[in-house]
C-alpha cells in the first residue's frame, strides 16, 4: 500500500466512524433520520448546504470546465451567487410551509401545496429521475479520484464498491446525522485542499496567479473571456439564471432545507455562502494551471486535469490528501442524496400504496430502499457510459420545471391551482426530455430568429412553455381546485 | 418594495447585465482578465448586499 492510499484509506474509516458516531443520543425515528429531527443549529445547516454543494462535479468539474472552455468556467460562480440571494427570501417560505404540514419530502411539500396527490407522484417521478443520474455521477467521480490519487494500487470498481459500502453502512445507521456531521470534515479539508491548489500550482509553474492569466492570454487570445459564439453572453446568462432557480430545487437541496430549527439559518447563511463560492475559484485556477502544463487533454478527460496536474507536481503523501478531500466530496453528498430518495420511495411511493403504514414500519422501508437505490446506483456506475452526463444535465432542467409550480404556491394568490401547476411541469419536463432526446437546439427550433438567440440554453424555452401552460390550464379549470394558502414569502412569523 | 428588496436587485443586474459587457473587455486589471475580476468583484458585491439586506431587514430584528 502506498503513502496515498493509507491517507485515503484512513479518511474513509474516520468519515464512516464520525457518520456511525452521530447516532448517539438520538432516537431514530423516520423525521430524525431524514430531516435531523428539524432540530439543526445555523451553524450546522450551513455546513450541510455547503456540504451538498461541493460535489465531485464543483471539484473535478469546475476544474475541468476551465480547462476546456476557459471563461465560460465562471458560470458556476456566478449562479452559484445568485441563488443564494433568491434563497434568502425562498428557503424560508419552504421551511415554515413544511414546518407547519409535517413535510418530509419534496413530492410531499407540493402535493400538500396543490392538495393534489397526483401531482406528488409526478413530482416523485421528476426528483427521482433527476436525482438518481446524480448520485451515480458521485459514485463515477469517487472512482476515478481514488483510482488515480492510489495510483492504481485500487481500480475504479473497488472503490466505488468500498464508498458505496460505508457510505449506506452510515445512512442507514444515522440518516441526515450522518451527512452533517461527515459534512463539517469534508468542507474543512475541501477548503484547505482547493485553495492550496489554486495557489500553489500557479505559482510553481507560472510564478503566480496573474503571470498564468498572461501566458494563457498569449497563447490562446479571449480565451478567459466569452466567446462570441457558442458559449456566449446569452448561453451565460440564460444558463446562469436557468442554474440559479434550479440549486435548491434539487430534491436532496429542498429537504435540507427542512432540517433547521430556524428560519433566521438561511438568512443568515445567504451573507456567508458567496464568500464560500469563492472556494471555487481555486479549483479553477488549477485547471488553468493545468491548462499549459498538459495541454492535449480532451472530452472526458478534460475532468482529470487538475488530479493529473497534482499527481504530476507533488509527493505521493499530497496527492493521498487531495485523494481523500475529493472522495469526500462524492461521499458526503452522495450520503445526502441517498437518504432524501430513500425518504421520498418510502413517503410518496410506498405509503400512498399502503396508508395504514406506522411511522417505525416507513422508517424500516427508508432504510431498505437506502439499499435497494445504492445497489442500482452501483449498477448504473458501473455500467452506464456518456448518457449518465447527459441524463445529469437533463436532471438540471427537469428539478427547474419545478419552479414556477412553487413560487405560484409560495406567492399565495391562488392564481394556479393544482390542474395548472400538473400540466405545466408535465409540458416543461416532456419538453426538455423530448429535445434533448431529438438533439434539438435553438437554432433548430427557431432558424429565422436573431443570430445571438441560438446559443440560448433551451432550459428557457422549456420554462416559458412551462409557464404559459400552467397560466393556461389554471384559467381553463378556474374553481376546480385551488392552492392552499401558504405563508407569504416575505420573512413573517410563523403562522 | 422595500430598500433592502431593492439591494437584492444589484447582484442580478451586475450577473446577468454586467457579464455581457465585462466578456467584451480585454486589459487585465489587478493582473487578472477583466471578467475574471469582474466575476470576483460580483461575488464580493453579493456579500456585502446580502449583508446589508440582512441588516436593514426587520426580521431580523432581535424578538
Amino acid at each position: 500500500m502506498n503513502a496515498a492510499l493509507a491517507i485515503i484509506s484512513l479518511t474513509l474509516v474516520g468519515v464512516l466512524l464520525l457518520g456511525l458516531r452521530a447516532r448517539h443520543g438520538v432516537r431514530m425515528d423516520l423525521e430524525q433520520w431524514s430531516v435531523g429531527g428539524r432540530g439543526f443549529s445555523g451553524r450546522l445547516v450551513f455546513v450541510l448546504m455547503a456540504g451538498e454543494l461541493y460535489t465531485t462535479f464543483t471539484f473535478l468539474g469546475a476544474s475541468g470546465f476551465a480547462y476546456g472552455h476557459g471563461g465560460p468556467a465562471f458560470y458556476i460562480m456566478a449562479y452559484s451567487c445568485l441563488a443564494f440571494v433568491l434563497s434568502y427570501w425562498l428557503l424560508p417560505a419552504i421551511w415554515r410551509f413544511a414546518r407547519q404540514h409535517r413535510v418530509l419530502t419534496q413530492p410531499e411539500f407540493f402535493a400538500k401545496a396543490y392538495d393534489s396527490p397526483s401531482l406528488g407522484f409526478l413530482v416523485s417521478a421528476v426528483a427521482l429521475l433527476a436525482l438518481v443520474p446524480y448520485l451515480v455521477l458521485q459514485l463515477k467521480g469517487l472512482g476515478i479520484i481514488v483510482e488515480l490519487t492510489s495510483y492504481g494500487s485500487l481500480d475504479a470498481s473497488s472503490a466505488i464498491w468500498i464508498g458505496a459500502v460505508a457510505m449506506t453502512a452510515y445512512v442507514i445507521l444515522s440518516g441526515l446525522h450522518g451527512s452533517a456531521s461527515t459534512a463539517a470534515l469534508k468542507d474543512v479539508l475541501i477548503l484547505a485542499v482547493c485553495v492550496f491548489l489554486g495557489l500553489y500550482l500557479p505559482h510553481r509553474h507560472d510564478g503566480g496567479v496573474g503571470e498564468m492569466f498572461r501566458h494563457i492570454e498569449q497563447q490562446r487570445p479571449g480565451f478567459l473571456a466569452l466567446p462570441a459564439t457558442g458559449k456566449s453572453g446569452a448561453w451565460f446568462v440564460s444558463t446562469v439564471a436557468l442554474s440559479a432557480l434550479g440549486m435548491y430545487l434539487w430534491p436532496h437541496a429542498f429537504t435540507a432545507t427542512f432540517t433547521a430549527s430556524s428560519e433566521r439559518s438561511f438568512r443568515r447563511n445567504a451573507m456567508v455562502m458567496p464568500l464560500y463560492a469563492l472556494v471555487m475559484l481555486f479549483s479553477m485556477f488549477a485547471g488553468f494551471a493545468a491548462l499549459l502544463q498538459i495541454p492535449a487533454l480532451t472530452g472526458d478527460q478534460i475532468d482529470l486535469a487538475l488530479l493529473k496536474l497534482s499527481i504530476q507536481t507533488f509527493d505521493p503523501w499530497v496527492v493521498g490528501v487531495i485523494g481523500a478531500a475529493g472522495m469526500l466530496t462524492a461521499i458526503v453528498p452522495g450520503s445526502i442524496m441517498l437518504v432524501s430518495a430513500a425518504t421520498l420511495v418510502a413517503r410518496d411511493l410506498y405509503r400512498p400504496a399502503r396508508p395504514a403504514s406506522s411511522d417505525a414500519h416507513l422508517s424500516m422501508v427508508s432504510r431498505g430502499a437506502t439499499l435497494l437505490l445504492m445497489l442500482a446506483a452501483v449498477a448504473l456506475t458501473l455500467a452506464g457510459g456518456v448518457s449518465i452526463v447527459s441524463l445529469l444535465l437533463m436532471g438540471f432542467s427537469f428539478v427547474t420545471q419545478l419552479a414556477p409550480a412553487l413560487l405560484a404556491a409560495l406567492a399565495g394568490t391562488g392564481a394556479v391551482n393544482r390542474h395548472g401547476a400538473f400540466a405545466g411541469i408535465l409540458a416543461g419536463v416532456a419538453f426538455v426530455a423530448g429535445s434533448a432526446t431529438a438533439g434539438l437546439t435553438m437554432k433548430r427550433l427557431l432558424p429565422a430568429a436573431p443570430e445571438w438567440t441560438h446559443d440560448v440554453n433551451l432550459g428557457i424555452v422549456g420554462l416559458a412553455l412551462n409557464v404559459l401552460v400552467m397560466f393556461a390550464v389554471s384559467l381553463l379549470t378556474r374553481g376546480r381546485g385551488r392552492a392552499r394558502n401558504l405563508p407569504p414569502v416575505s420573512p413573517a412569523p410563523l403562522r | 418594495m422595500k430598500l433592502h428588496h431593492w439591494l437584492a436587485v444589484i447582484p442580478f443586474v451586475l450577473i446577468l447585465c454586467g457579464s455581457l459587457f465585462a466578456a467584451r473587455v480585454r486589459p487585465f486589471v489587478f493582473g487578472l482578465p477583466f471578467f475574471v475580476a469582474w466575476t470576483i468583484g460580483c461575488v464580493i458585491a453579493t456579500a456585502v448586499v446580502m449583508w446589508l439586506v440582512f441588516r436593514l431587514d426587520p426580521a431580523n430584528r432581535a424578538p
